[in-house]
């Protein structure tokens, strides 16, 4: 019983978290712009190195191969503190915004490159072969036949890759970046009380919540449509 | 029209194409019946570059399209294909399918290739589904879409990779009368097929293809009433 209060008290005190509410909240807004900033980027990059990775050239086929296999074999932490701590010594003095802005951008598109990879890939080939007997050159294919059905399909996975993205945005908070889990972090320690942890990790649900039943919507409309 | 020298297509070591030589005049509609496994797919698909060729030339209106470094996408444009599996863009409707490439590789304005893609369709007797989805469509309805959407491009000839196939019965007979209609029209074709009623009123000349070869080539009478080969022979006895 005395410890059912005082994990109460610690973890569950309704005071402590209100009091925190508009701290967390600047920090929710932050974590995200973040997100949203890095995805996008991350989309853009990442269908960028899709395209080099599925062509059957080598100069752009192994560069592309490497990019993403280093960001995706090394953790986002590390690339997050090198962004910000290494970077200075070969001249590039990024504030925690930036820095923690590219190593988050930089490494989601090695992920979003694989998704689209995949979407691609999964597109039939009778596709490819009927809109190259219509004359239609690679580029045309790509952009009029190939993208557009793979964008559909790429749809859920990116949501749910974004919402990844939107939960380790939370490495920030290691280089002085004050998203939600940092003002969690910060009132938690002047309050002399954790709550603000449990404050925080609902305000990521509230965030998260409506994007996994947009993935379920979108699984369910594109399947009525195939 | 379409010539073809010795061609010859291997995919690693199995050889598919042993040799293929033809002549083909405008307006001719040639079938091509043989076992599955004959080369008779392979045959037509190279004869847009679908499938790339070990060796042998093809040439068509007197261009050698087998020639290193030639442009390919022109080539295609000249020579429409029909697949078994329709191979219709999901994504777009029947319309979208139509006019897609007459606008973006005949360089079309919107409205010409519009009207041209309904032109089409009510050509092969879809005017009222040109805003459906391929999905929206049955079979035999797909398959007009796309023997519409070969046509859009004004090609010169039509190759048809047994387009009936997939077909269920009933919606067999309305692809089948427009290849006649076709046929009747001037249109050149090489019609990839086993539905030898149709062949017998459209055909002008059959080849029997084997194991990656001409076995036989005659007229479709002759062909039916004393075929030379013991093969063909068979082959004819067992569809008909």
């Amino acid at each position: 019983m005395e410890n059912l209060q005082k994990l109460i008290r610690y973890y569950f005190n309704y005071s402590v978290m209100k009091d925190a509410l508009p701290f967390l909240l600047k920090g929710a807004v932050l974590t995200i712009k973040f997100s949203v900033i890095a995805e996008f980027f991350g989309v853009i990059f990442g269908l960028i190195l899709a395209i080099m990775k599925i062509s059957k050239i080598k100069v752009f086929k192994y560069p592309s191969i490497a990019y993403i296999e280093f960001f995706r074999g090394t953790p986002l932490l590390m690339q997050i503190m090198f962004a910000y701590y290494a970077l200075p010594y070969i001249g590039i003095n990024l504030s925690g915004f930036f820095a923690g802005l590219l190593a988050l951008s930089l490494n989601s598109a090695a992920y979003i490159a694989e998704i689209f990879r995949a979407g691609i890939e999964s597109i039939e080939r009778g596709q490819i072969e009927a809109s190259r007997s219509l004359g239609m050159n690679f580029f045309k294919t790509m952009r009029y036949i190939v993208l557009p059905q793979a964008f559909r399909r790429v749809t859920p996975p990116l949501t749910n890759d974004f919402i990844i993205l939107l939960k380790d945005s939370s490495l920030l908070s290691v280089i002085a970046v004050v998203e939600l889990l940092r003002a969690a972090k910060e009132i938690a320690t002047w309050k002399v009380n954790p709550s603000t942890y449990t404050a925080a990790a609902f305000i990521y649900l509230l965030i998260t919540l409506p994007l996994s039943q947009l993935v379920h919507y979108l699984e369910r409309r594109y399947k009525i449509v195939d | 029209m379409i010539k073809v020298v010795n061609l010859h297509k291997k995919f690693g070591n199995l050889h598919v194409l042993k040799g293929i030589n033809l002549k083909l005049k405008k307006s001719e509609v040639l079938v091509i019946i043989g076992p599955s496994g004959s080369g008779k797919s392979t045959f037509l698909r190279c004869l847009n570059l679908l499938e790339e060729t070990t060796s042998g030339e093809i040439f068509i209106e007197g261009i050698e399209i087998t020639k290193p470094g030639v442009n390919i996408n022109k080539i295609r444009q000249k020579v429409g294909i029909v697949f078994q599996s329709f191979n219709l863009f999901p994504h777009l409707t029947a319309l979208g399918n139509v006019s897609l490439a007459p606008k973006k590789v005949l360089k079309m304005s919107k409205k010409n290739a519009t009207d041209l893609g309904k032109k089409m369709l009510g050509k092969v007797g879809l005017s009222d589904k040109i805003d459906s989805f391929p999905a929206q469509l049955s079979g035999g309805q797909k398959q007009r879409v796309a023997i519409a959407r070969a046509l859009a491009m004004n090609p010169d000839i039509m190759l048809f990779d047994e387009v009936t196939s997939a077909l269920d019965p009933e919606l067999i007979k309305g692809v089948l009368d427009i290849m006649k209609s076709l046929a009747l029209g001037g249109m050149t074709m090489i019609v990839v097929t086993h539905e030898m009623g149709f062949a017998r009123e459209a055909g002008d000349r059959m080849i029997f293809m084997d194991d990656g070869i001409i076995m036989e080539e005659n007229t479709l009478e002759e062909m039916f009433k004393n075929p030379q080969n013991p093969r063909t022979k068979e082959f004819l006895e067992a569809i008909l």
